[in-house]
């Protein structure tokens, strides 16, 4: 495909999961060379970008050899069987560490794995290692991981978007060719919104939660990222489906996302409805983002879309009840990181009791941002505030919902940016956690509704020359909706600018 | 000593004041698993056995429902002849502890699956006192610590505490009463009943071993006094570690004496949990709050809400047992008790073990006779529940039917018994070993009639003369000469017709 990939066998790390997949099944190359080439990539690029965490080449060149000898056999696991995924930190797996990004599960490894990782190994799909994060999925720029920042490979002096922004960057630095991200109020999209890939945040109950180490519970959700709307749909359909060990999951069939990406590949969206979110736009969003947001309106308007504007009046107030929800909730998930049977433990000395060994390890395992919401979700929980904080914010969260429910009467889909700027640079929005917060804005009303939603790229803002993505907002259970209409943008957009967007992505440096 | 003088005397109490009290039992069910997680729910195990990633709150582990423990809940809801909520939900109770490995209990906290209902409790004197409940919910139990190097296993002055997290995630069904008002000087009695009858409940509907000796029922004990006639309710304690139906009745009149104590020496109760101390039958105040304990309760969000349909309640209703009130009463008819009869039955815990061994042949008035009885005199010398008694009611039935054949005589039988009782075998095999049996063999009897008759002319000569009422003399004589081993009916016979008096 392009130079960008280099280091590792360009060719192959260059290629997306569903052209990788074909060539592995066709024989044309084997797993073990594609896990080892995207390896070799990883050596050559990951001390510049920090995607990594944990980088398991003897497991992932094992499982590739497993993939291989399956297919030789006859048996190819899935269509993805064979393709390596970079997992972020927070999925447990029995045979890497789960740091969730916290000096607290440091060297922490879990008995078991995450379903999700259960679903990828049965699968055949081979995980490379586990990707960096805002410690315990809380921020918006992987600045809060206790390991150091990721970068984005767009512009290193950038974040990768947050939460997940060390999946996200390993996409883009084509060190894997699919990755696995969990998104409780935009940790999968906004992370993609600037680095060029996709991400989804599937309709909550989709993907099993057994296994995801939990922020906030009613709003967690894992789900798939890829370099195009097709390589997400089909690993999409590998981890997604009823778990019973997830109360919250659903048991209903999986929405059929691979056969709508195909279908939205044709680039016809006649007879479907788009909404413009009425609220999302103006002042506070980047100059360039509207532009590119506008371009892909009118892009999906010449695909035949029909396009109306529609308000949705409660969403303002989402950003506000979102940061009441998640650190209640969070402050009442973290608290059994309390040193006694796993994790740090600090202090216990001998001369210390539980009380002080439990303080003095919570104070020294956790970063100021995690402290903060464990504080703000504990005041909003206590005695007299409970009502006028959490009670007002769970109204607010289904108004928005009847706010969604409304809309989606009118539209099949909402639209809106996935963020309201670009990558902004590190450090930049660390001594101000409202500018931080205000990056998830567009992408919170889908977690506190429960609905599907996606970032799929829209090009570079004129201003900086960064990338862009468009949100696309679908009913409970009807994520196909999303990747019909994502698959027949992307479709447009490539045609239009004579390729994908990652072929622009600036060429990494090769450590040497 | 000071601890007299900090006590009321219990009628002096009863004349200033109204005591109200409040029960809170814990239940732990016997389901076959535990309540989020598919662990053995089984007691005795070593140490964290008994364990996995969602009993032990790793991270990512989540709870999921046991159906089998939804029902219990409903069964005793209804047993309670409490509603049944529509729908409800668990909550977070957040607090640190150790034992408890996720640092919050998954409970039930504005939304009981049961509400509103009534047990109506028999006191000794046979009336009947009604508590009222306020609901029983579910949740999960925590751990066990167990406090090394302090005092009683307490953990003021341990050096260090060992966790055990078997017992984490047991299903529990806490029922909680209304204020139970009225009982005036029959407080404890009432308080004992309750527990009692709620324990008798519960071990005939099969959902919990109702072990208090194990805990897997547990009293928490809530007393305030109310100074007479006021109507207003005082500041009341929860006395904890009541581990038998005894200590339950002795804690609350420790605590009615002890409050009224301090109330009529001008003092405040303080709002605190307290300690009951087996030994001394008196409570010490537990760890003191320096604040009010704030759980931040919110909805369970790995939970989804419980709605049972109207179709599982009623048919859950239909698998109620014979509840025991309803038992005793039909009993009650059956066996043609009076209302001592039945009470004497129910207080000595004879109730089952004499169903069961009318069940095994024997007739209501023989079963009734020995349990209460013979065998309630052996377990109180031994100081045992009549039930651990190592005789069972097919044993009993036994060697009532040994009697009615006529190979023993009650003498004979409790021989047997004794011997049964000492751990040599069935009735049949004590029979045999012992050489216990009725001297039935007529010539046998006739030389040892011929013998007392010999030994006492004076008395013979009075039955020949026609006083057969003379007879048991010589009968209690070749009596306790064949060692009791006659049928005394027989030896009669025989005596009259030797002296002609047929």
């Amino acid at each position: 495909m392009t130079s960008t990939a280099s280091g590792g066998d360009a060719e192959l790390t260059g290629l997306s999961a569903s052209e990788l997949a074909a060539k592995i099944s066709a024989g044309e190359t084997s797993s073990e060379e594609v896990t080892r080439a995207h390896l070799d990539r990883i050596a050559a690029v990951d001390p510049e970008v920090h995607a990594f965490l944990h980088v398991d080449a003897d497991g992932a060149v094992e499982a590739a050899r497993g993939a291989d000898e399956a297919r030789s056999a006859g048996g190819a696991a899935s269509p993805l069987a064979g393709v390596p995924l970079a997992l972020k930190d927070v999925l447990t797996t029995s045979d890497m560490p789960t740091t969730c990004g916290s000096k607290m599960l440091e060297d922490w490894t879990s008995p078991y794995d995450s379903t999700v990782v259960q679903r990828l190994r049965a699968a055949g799909v081979v995980v490379l290692g586990k990707t960096n994060m805002d410690e315990f999925a809380m921020g918006s720029s992987t600045e809060n991981s206790a390991y150091g920042p990721t970068r984005n490979p767009w512009d290193t002096d950038r974040v990768p978007g947050g939460s997940g922004g060390g999946s996200s960057a390993a996409l883009a630095a084509f060190e894997a060719p699919l990755a696995i991200g969990t998104d409780t109020g935009g940790s999968i999209r906004q992370p993609a919104a600037v680095t060029g890939t996709v991400g989804v945040k599937p309709t909550y109950g989709g993907v099993s939660r057994h296994g995801l180490v939990a922020f906030s519970s009613s709003l967690d959700q894992a789900g798939p990222c890829g370099r195009t709307v097709l390589d997400a749909a089909l690993l999409h359909e590998v981890i997604a489906g009823h778990d019973p060990m997830d109360a919250t999951s659903i048991d209903a069939p999986v929405p059929r996302v691979t056969a709508a990406a195909r279908e939205g590949a044709a680039g016809d969206l006649r007879g479907v409805r788009v909404g413009v979110v009425r609220e999302f736009g103006g002042q506070g969003y980047q100059e360039g983002v509207q532009q590119s947001f506008r371009a892909a309106v009118d892009q999906l308007t010449e695909l035949g879309a029909e396009v109306v504007e529609v308000s949705c009046p409660h969403f303002e107030h989402a950003l506000s009840a979102y940061y009441l929800i998640a650190p209640s909730e969070c402050s009442s998930n973290l608290a059994r990181f309390d040193a006694m049977r796993y994790g740090l433990r600090v202090g216990d000395d001998g001369s210390r009791s539980t009380e002080e060994v439990m303080s003095l390890t919570r104070e020294a395992g956790f970063g100021p941002e995690v402290k903060r919401r464990i504080m703000l979700g504990t005041y909003a929980l206590s005695a007299g505030y409970y009502e006028a904080y959490y009670g007002q914010a769970q109204k607010v969260r289904t108004l928005v919902t009847r706010d969604f429910a409304a809309a989606f009467e009118q539209v099949d889909v909402l639209v809106s940016p996935t963020t309201p700027t670009t990558a902004f640079r590190i450090g930049e929005r660390v001594e101000d956690p409202m500018a931080m917060y205000l990056a998830d804005l567009c992408t919170i009303p889908s977690n506190l509704a429960g609905n599907a939603s996606m970032s799929v790229p829209s090009g570079l803002s004129a201003e900086d020359g960064l990338p862009v993505g468009l949100q696309i907002m679908a009913p409970p259970m009807a994520d196909d909706r999303l990747y019909r209409i994502g698959a027949a943008y992307e479709t447009a957009r490539d045609a239009a600018t004579g390729g994908t967007l990652l072929d622009r992505v600036p060429r990494l440096e090769v450590a040497s | 000593m000071t601890a007299v003088a900090e006590i009321m005397d219990y009628d002096e109490v009863l004349e200033r004041f109204d005591p109200v009290l409040g029960l809170e039992v814990h239940v732990e069910l016997s389901t076959d698993t535990k309540m989020f997680c598919g662990c053995p729910n089984f007691f005795g195990s070593d140490p964290n056995t008994q364990v996995c990633p969602v009993c032990l709150g790793m991270p990512g582990a989540l709870p999921v429902v046991n159906g089998k423990a939804v029902e219990s809940a409903i069964r005793i809801g209804l047993a309670l002849n409490c509603e049944v909520a529509e729908q409800c939900r668990f909550a977070r109770k957040n607090y640190f502890y150790p034992d408890m490995p996720k640092n919050f209990q998954t409970s039930q906290y504005d939304e009981p699956i049961v509400f509103e209902g009534h047990l109506d409790v028999v006191l000794d004197d046979g009336e009947t006192f009604r508590v009222g409940i306020e609901r029983a919910h579910m949740e999960e139990d925590t751990g066990k610590s167990l406090h090394v190097g302090g005092a009683d296993g307490r953990i003021h002055g341990a050096e260090h505490s060992l966790l055990d997290y078997n017992r984490a995630g047991v299903p529990l069904i806490e029922i909680v009463t209304k204020p139970i008002t009225g009982a005036g000087h029959r407080a404890p009695e009432v308080a004992r009943a309750y527990v009692t009858a709620l324990r008798d409940l519960l071990r005939s509907m099969h959902v919990s071993d109702v072990r208090m000796d194990q805990g897997s029922l547990r009293c928490d004990a809530n007393v305030s006094l109310s100074p007479k006639g006021s109507g207003e309710f005082g500041t009341r304690t929860e006395t904890k570690n009541v581990n038998s139906l005894r200590s339950v009745e002795r804690a609350v009149r420790y605590e009615m004496r002890r409050h009224a104590a301090v109330l009529a020496s001008g003092g405040e109760i303080v709002q605190e949990t307290r300690h009951f101390d087996e030994s001394t039958a008196s409570t010490s105040s537990g760890r003191p709050k320096e604040t009010a304990e704030d759980y931040r309760y919110f909805p369970e969000p790995d939970l989804v809400p419980i709605a049972p349909s109207q179709e599982w309640v009623e048919q859950l209703r239909t698998t109620l047992p014979e509840l025991p009130w309803q038992r005793r009463r039909r009993v009650q008819q059956d066996w043609q008790l009076s209302d001592e009869e039945l009470r004497d039955l129910v207080n000595a815990g004879a109730l089952d073990l004499v169903a069961a061994t009318v069940d095994a042949g024997a007739s209501p008035a023989e079963a009734r006779s020995w349990w209460v009885a013979y065998l309630s005199q052996q377990a109180n010398e031994r100081g045992v529940d009549l039930a651990s008694l190592p005789i069972t009611p097919e044993q009993v039935a036994r060697v009532v039917e040994l009697v009615g054949e006529g190979t023993l005589t009650h003498k004979l039988a409790r021989q047997v018994v004794d011997g049964v009782l000492a751990g040599k075998g069935d009735p049949d095999e004590v029979v045999a070993a012992e050489g216990i049996e009725v001297v039935s063999d007529d010539s046998a009897l006739q030389s040892a009639i011929d013998e007392a008759l010999a030994a006492q002319p004076d008395v013979a000569d009075k039955i020949r003369g026609g006083k057969v009422q003379a007879a048991g003399a010589i009968v209690g004589a070749v009596m306790k000469a064949t060692q009791g081993q006659a049928d005394a009916k027989r030896v009669r016979e025989l005596v009259l017709a030797s002296c002609g008096q047929e």
